[in-house]
């Protein structure tokens, strides 16, 4: 056991690069950040067709990330979908009544998010509620369907 | 005929025999009250297993990050996603290449070292004579060299998805021009922590512990000759590969193919 020492250092060094880059790949690659729960609220949506939006997917005003999608489901009453949106704290009691939700495609190709733009209303959104006004999103197939029965009776 | 099907029976009762063995073998020897004494056995492994392949396998990890963020950025840029190349290379390198390639590199680097040395310690009696003056070989010999294997391989596992989203960096970015934003944020906004990395990590753990009993249980267990040892290392390292790649399909089919 004469070379002990460098070789406890060199294992101790080993494991810590270990530790190190499990953390860079928490922080840096998966982008986890410490947020402390209760900073958030939420809001529903009802849309006719999501298209391809996944949870997780972003939820922009005027393009700035504001929260994100936490749920999807179908909605039994009106047969259709019922999306949760988890937005910053800061934005509670700032969104008018008659915000609007609308689902947009990043690219031609690229996922999908949902964006919001904010009406005139005085009243505020808060915990909990709907909003109200949403905008499905584009279907390819309808778009083109559309595009061929406007052509056809031109 | 009647014989084949004898012959059959005992190749079937043989390999029966040596997967008992081999259980046997790993659970008597990976449960060992740690002593002062054992603690030291370890470390020493631990420098041997761990610290010495560092080397092979954050280079090959830089050159694998590196081949990624070029292939994947002449197959995107035909689509006009050269963006989501940051995001290929970090879901690539943390769920399939990094746990796979690390393992492999290991068995080849660290399984078959184990392999002979063992071996050899049985063809020269080293063992024997051990058991001879009370020292249980199981605690002194294997079980060290077990528990740094399961410690080790994960931790290389991780230094090389690092490495190698790094190399995807240098290419991608520095080289090709990528934005350094995009390739940073689409990676951020598609890799899931628990989803992603933890279940990479928990490829690397079940690797780990597949190679290095592999790799210990065919030095114990070899026929104590010169000839022995080559078949016994030649072995580590064949069934150490086939059981990775095998385990992985299953492992991924069971993680991301959605059958939950």
């Amino acid at each position: 056991m004469k070379r002990s020492k460098t070789m406890e250092l060199g294992v101790g060094l080993f494991m810590l690069a270990g530790i190190l880059g499990l953390l860079f790949l928490g922080m840096r690659v998966s982008g986890m950040a410490f947020t402390t729960p209760g900073d958030t609220f939420r809001l529903e949506a009802n849309f006719a067709n999501i298209g391809s939006l996944k949870p997780r997917a972003r939820v922009t005003m005027a393009g700035v990330t504001v929260g994100r999608v936490t749920a999807i489901e179908l909605d039994t009453d009106w047969y259709d979908a019922r999306v949760v949106l988890e937005l910053n704290g800061d934005l509670e009691g700032q969104l008018s009544r008659d915000t609007t939700a609308a689902i947009l495609t990043a690219g031609l190709l690229g996922e999908q998010y949902i964006g919001l733009t904010v009406g005139g209303d005085p009243e505020t959104l808060v915990e909990g509620d709907t909003i109200r006004d949403t905008q499905s999103a584009m279907v390819l197939e309808e778009l083109i369907q559309q595009f061929v029965s406007n052509m056809v009776s031109d | 005929m009647i014989g084949r099907i004898v012959s059959l029976g005992r190749r079937g009762c043989e390999v029966l025999e040596a997967l008992g063995r081999a259980g046997q073998f790993l659970a008597q020897s990976s449960v060992g009250v740690p002593s002062r004494e054992g603690w030291y056995l370890w470390l020493r492994q631990m420098h041997f297993v761990g610290v010495l392949s560092l080397a092979i396998v954050l280079v090959s990890g830089l050159f694998i990050g590196m081949v990624l963020a070029l292939q994947g950025y002449t197959l995107l840029v035909d689509f006009g996603a050269e963006q989501a190349l940051g995001q290929m290379v970090a879901l690539s390198l943390l769920r399939e290449l990094s746990p796979v390639v690390a393992a492999l590199l290991f068995a080849g680097r660290a399984g078959s070292a184990l392999t002979a040395e063992i071996g050899l310690m049985k063809a020269t009696e080293q063992l024997t004579s051990m058991e001879m003056i009370g020292v249980d070989p199981l605690r002194r010999v294997v079980a060290p060299r077990l528990w740094a294997g399961f410690v080790a391989l994960p931790l290389l596992t991780v230094g090389f998805s690092v490495v190698g989203i790094y190399g995807g960096y240098l290419v991608g970015v520095e080289w090709l021009g990528v934005f350094e934003g995009s390739y940073w944020s689409n990676m951020q906004a598609s890799v899931d922590f628990i989803g992603d990395v933890g279940n990479g990590m928990l490829k690397s753990v079940v690797f780990a512990l597949v190679v290095t009993w592999i790799a210990v249980f065919q030095g114990y267990d070899l026929v104590p000759t010169s000839e022995g040892i080559s078949r016994a290392t030649t072995r580590t390292v064949v069934y150490s590969s086939l059981a990775v790649l095998g385990l992985d399909f299953v492992l991924t089919a069971l993680m991301f193919g959605g059958f939950s």
